[in-house]
């Protein structure tokens, strides 16, 4: 019974009851769960391609270490290697051919060192692979990306509060013929997945001219059931007397909409804005057949780019889904506060 | 028409957009590109030299992920829409959205095409062209051939000799097995999953894979194999998460299983050599094997990607002049050497290519190129089939399946064998 | 129609206009795909089949063995959304509810807490199904601690069982957090003076948590359940990249056959995907009757007391 209490308990006691242990138990385990896989992710993304199908994986990404030896072009990796004479040595790898491998001791150069491979150890040390990144940055016009995936989410965004506002206020706040029609028309088409329609969609954005534009990703994103829904649910809830009042002052009814029912619908519009940046900025299949020309890209695009057919290049797409998922973050970091609140006041009411 | 003249409203409205007006520009090229590894930048940096060559024409290379080829690519082409030039792996499939470069290229090129890559231009052709020769459609940028990796460490380890050139699946897998026991090493073998890494096995075990009217058949042949293949998972020779790891007819390869020590034994192919000398060689020594034989044959499976260009292009010429650089005796050893591909150009074959490897990178690649010969005619009729992936994707679905448990192998066979009938019937309508 | 009677036309428009250009004509184009056959993509340019596909789909000698039918895949796919579906549901309803409570609890930094388990709601399908598979892969973390405590590496996304869990536990893992909003939404919503009441009557605990808590919460929780089912049926891309509908098809659901159909097979069946989405609207929209109907005659009944 002790554990219903703990359930049902809105209010805390002077001191820490065990049931408060408990809920802390719950909200570390939580903590632990949802960012946990988020660190490790980030933290492979430091690995290197070969560091990557390593198992079991270390924690923190090590690479070999490696050494410039006069005389070769390029870094050789050391090992700790057993010498003849028993002893342990550092020492760089100049070559290995089968089961022999070749060590020079920088001291004296003019003497390799033969030694089976079965008595050395890579030595490795504590490297971030940067290059992952600084590679994807150099392969990719990331600046061009950044600012296709910008421009799609903002104006997506910006037309899907104005459009999706403007809708729920007529069916929430007028009444007329067809109202209860339109309604379910939109909301019915909650049901139907965006992967099911995706070839008679491209059709439509072929015959309209709009392929390879952003605008055929931005066009057919901005009309969300979703949103017509949660703001029409939330302006049922303003008082009708609002209205009438403005009326009687003889404003118009854009000017009703605009200076009363946007503002007071902030919290729902906000919720609706955070989702609706979070579709476009996540968006990939729809993209992905619309937008066929690279200086169109979306950053989702470009960044797959290097899954292959035969070879996927793991290091560089772990490096790319930290990168894509570093805006939604941060911005989450930041607005977290208003989001969650918004979505509690505002979410359904 | 109507799509005609939606493209042209589209064009102006973009150009009053951009504030260009109708004004000419350069012929543009688009040339949509997926990589396995560096194919698109030294595709780019071959065509700035193009470009240097050619004032007029420009060659923009839009890096996509292979998915976008596969799966999206169709649809575009058959809505009119699409890049100029494409690297394609379906390379029968889209025959009916390639630009025929005969007529752009004149008779001493088209002499010099045919003359060095007749093996693979027939792969492009629809069966009215193959049987009549005709066509020249597009360049093999990146030829592979399948073939098995050894973990030669373990096989020292154990004590135990490679078995010889003409050894069968059944040696090889005996083998395989013995050092597996001995080392300790949890499977024999494993095969990426793929209905093309199955191909070699079944034709090996007398798969024809066509009938006499050149339409695709489950016969005895695909059958053993299939069976076969089934056992060797049900008696834990290889690892079941592979082929029965994931769902549909997705991709996997076993790369890992054997870099890590997992499989004796890896059926893949000559593009893995490159991350084999980069990741495996610093833990074991690795080699490939002679393509493995069956009563049939020993045989393997030639694939890989090819630029085509498209019909739908405005600029035919420049596209097929940009394709006939690419073939150029200079320019195609150099992105062999660069890609570190198997040559589908006799000459530049001939003249053998001067890969930037180790040697054991060397041997492996000089091994597969050995084997080109051997390649059985229903292997390569296969891959020059247009249908083909109606026969690989099946085979990876169905044998997963059965490999998961789903199915037994019985009824694993017999819904391919559906599936197959299915996809080719539809195909006819 | 007089002036004020087209006002809220004018307002519908802009939304109208992109809705059914964009939304509704392609569902349109699908009904008409879904009665057509062949390989074009121009529906002028597919000969009439009639119900063939749907007569395809529907082809089964016995509707409780997938193996007798025809199409056994898509049987497949839809017992294994079914299952999902009902378990995901329960199971998200369930976890989500205890993490509303908690943090409905007097704790120090509720909103940070909030955030905590809102923040994967924000991941793309794509990304997380990606942390997922690194970690559940067979040389992944779990399997470094599995074999790190002297247990054997299993195969989280190879064992049907593990897998179909796995799945059911990432889209919980991904959806929860918005859930458990709406729900600590109504549960702030409960007036204090009640539970004070309760207290006043010695009713125990559990009493007011089925007596008070959980029938003012039933709106919310009505909420949860149809938003979460709609989701749950339609779950495509996470599972997709996670397991690809393996092992075999053990995760396989209704909407990745239907990609599958018309994007990955070589020839591209567009009527038999458009016939398989029909036949899933149709049963998303009696899913939601039923659902709705539950929900009145509750209401009802609660009038009624």
């Amino acid at each position: 019974m002790k554990l219903v209490s703990y359930l049902t308990a809105t209010r805390g006691r002077s001191r820490l009851h065990w049931t408060d242990w408990l809920t802390y138990a719950y909200l570390c385990v939580g903590l632990f769960l949802m960012f946990g896989p988020v660190l490790w992710l980030v933290a492979s993304s430091f690995k290197t391609e070969a560091a990557l199908s390593e198992f079991p994986p270390t924690l923190l990404p090590y690479g070999q270490k490696s050494v410039m030896v006069p005389g070769e072009e390029k870094p050789k990796p050391v090992f700790r290697v057993k010498l003849p004479d028993g002893t342990m040595k550092e020492l760089p790898e100049i070559r290995r051919i089968g089961l022999m491998a070749t060590y020079v001791d920088p001291a004296k150069p003019e003497e390799p060192i033969r030694v089976n491979i079965k008595d050395r150890q890579p030595v490795r040390e504590f490297r971030l692979a940067t290059e992952n990144y600084s590679d994807l940055m150099r392969k990719l016009d990331f600046g061009k990306y950044l600012w296709n995936s910008v421009f799609i989410t903002i104006v997506a965004t910006v037309i899907t509060l104005l459009f999706n506002s403007m809708a729920a206020f007529a069916l929430s706040k007028y009444q007329f013929r067809g109202r209860s029609g339109v309604f379910l028309f939109i909301i019915a088409t909650l049901m139907v997945p965006p992967a099911i329609v995706l070839v008679p969609n491209f059709l439509v954005v072929t015959e309209l001219g709009l392929l390879n534009s952003l605008w055929a990703v931005i066009w057919p994103a901005v009309a969300t059931p979703t949103g017509v829904f949660m703001l029409r649910q939330y302006m049922l809830t303003i008082p009708d007397e609002l209205l009438e009042a403005a009326r009687m002052d003889h404003a118009s009814e854009w000017q009703i909409y605009w200076r009363i029912m946007l503002p007071l619908s902030a919290p729902a519009l906000a919720v609706l804005a955070i989702f609706s940046i979070m579709w476009r900025w996540n968006d990939f299949l729809w993209p992905l057949i619309v937008l066929s020309k690279a200086e169109k890209f979306t950053l989702q695009l470009a960044l797959n780019a290097f899954q292959g057919d035969l070879i996927t290049q793991w290091n560089y797409l772990l490096a790319m889904t930290v990168i894509t998922l570093l805006p939604v973050t941060v911005v989450f970091a930041f607005l977290q506060k208003h989001i969650t609140q918004g979505i509690a006041s505002a979410g359904v009411k | 028409m109507k799509l005609q003249r939606n493209r042209i409203i589209v064009a102006m409205s973009v150009g009053v957009l951009l504030g260009i007006g109708s004004q000419a520009v350069a012929q543009e090229l688009r040339v949509q590109c997926y990589s396995d590894g560096n194919e698109c930048e030294v595709t780019g940096d071959i065509a700035k030299r193009f470009e240097a060559a050619n004032p007029g024409i420009k060659v923009v290379i839009d890096k996509v992920p292979y998915k976008a080829v596969v799966e999206q690519l169709p649809v575009q082409l058959a809505a009119g829409e699409g890049p100029d030039i494409g690297r394609v792996t379906d390379l029968g499939g889209l025959n009916k959205y390639y630009l025929d470069l005969t007529p752009y290229l004149g008779a001493a090129r088209v002499k010099y095409w045919q003359d060095n890559l007749a093996s693979t231009l027939s792969w492009f052709r629809s069966p009215e062209e193959k049987a009549a020769g005709k066509g020249i459609y597009g360049l093999m940028s990146q030829l592979t051939v399948t073939g098995g990796f050894v973990n030669k460490t373990l096989f020292e380890q154990a004590n135990i000799p490679l078995p010889p050139a003409t050894a069968t699946w059944d040696d090889w897998m005996a083998a395989a097995k013995k050092v597996a026991d001995a080392t300790k090493t949890p499977f024999a073998m494993a095969m990426d999953r793929s209905g093309h890494r199955f191909a070699p096995l079944a034709v090996a075990y007398g798969a024809k894979i066509f009938d006499d009217k050149g339409k695709p058949i489950m016969d005895e042949g695909y059958k053993t194999a299939a069976k076969k293949f089934i056992d060797w998972h049900k008696n834990g020779l290889m690892p079941k998460e592979v082929w029965g790891g994931v769902g549909g007819s997705q991709y996997r390869d076993a790369f890992d299983e054997f870099v890590n020590g997992r499989v004796v034994m890896y059926y893949s192919g000559s593009w893995q050599v490159r991350r084999m000398s980069s990741q495996a060689s610093k833990a074991f020594d690795w080699a490939v094997i002679p393509a493995p034989c069956g009563p049939a044959a020993c045989t393997a499976m030639p694939g890989g990607a090819a630029y085509v260009a498209f019909k739908r292009t405005k600029n035919p010429a420049a596209a097929a002049k940009f394709l006939d650089f690419l073939a150029g005796d200079a320019v195609y050893a150099e992105l062999m050497a660069k890609t570190e591909n198997i040559p589908a150009h006799l000459g530049v074959a001939k003249a053998g290519v001067n890969y930037d490897v180790s040697p054991a990178a060397k041997t492996a690649l000089n091994t597969f190129v050995a084997d080109v010969p051997k390649i059985a005619k229903a292997n390569y009729e296969l891959q020059g089939y247009g249908l083909n992936r109606a026969v690989f994707l099946p085979t990876a679905q169905r044998l997963g399946q059965a490999v998961a448990g789903e199915l037994s192998a019985d009824d694993a066979i017999a819904r391919l064998a559906a599936d197959m009938d299915e996809q080719v019937k539809g195909a006819a309508k | 129609m007089n002036k004020a009677a087209r006002t809220p036309w004018y307002f519908l428009t802009p939304n109208l206009v992109i809705f059914g250009v964009f939304t509704f004509l392609p569902i349109v184009i699908n009904f008409y795909y879904a009665f057509t056959g062949g390989v074009q993509l121009y529906p002028q340019d597919r000969p009439y089949v009639g119900w063939d596909n749907m007569a395809t789909l529907l082809d089964c000698k016995n509707y409780w063995d997938v193996s007798t039918c025809r199409k056994d895949l898509f049987w497949r796919a839809v017992w294994n959304t079914a299952y999902f579906s009902v378990l995901q549901v329960v199971l998200m309803i369930l976890f989500s509810l205890i993490t509303a409570l908690v943090l409905n609890r007097k704790i120090i930094g509720r909103g940070f807490w909030r955030g905590v388990f809102f923040y994967p709601v924000l991941l793309s399908p794509v990304v997380v199904s990606l942390i997922w598979k690194w970690i559940l892969q067979r040389d992944g973390l779990l399997n470094a601690i599995v074999v790190a405590i002297g247990g054997e590496p299993v195969l989280w996304l190879g064992e049907p069982e593990w897998a179909f869990f796995w799945v059911t536990f990432v889209s919980i893992w991904s959806q929860m957090g918005f859930y458990t909003l709406i729900l600590l939404s109504g549960l702030q919503a409960i007036p204090a003076d009640l539970y004070e009441a309760a207290q006043m009557d010695r009713a125990s605990p559990w009493r007011t948590l089925w007596r008070i808590t959980l029938p003012l919460l039933m709106p919310n929780m009505i909420v949860v359940g149809v938003l979460g089912a709609i989701r749950a049926v339609q779950t495509f891309d996470n599972v997709f990249v996670l397991t690809g509908g393996g092992p075999g098809s053990a995760t396989m659901f209704v909407v990745q056959y239907i990609y599958q159909t018309a994007f990955q097979e070589q020839i591209r069946l567009y009527g038999i995907a458009a016939a398989g989405s029909l036949l899933l609207a149709l049963a998303l929209i009696v899913l939601t009757l039923l659902q709705l109907r539950v929900t009145k005659a509750e209401s009802a009944g609660e009038r009624a007391k």
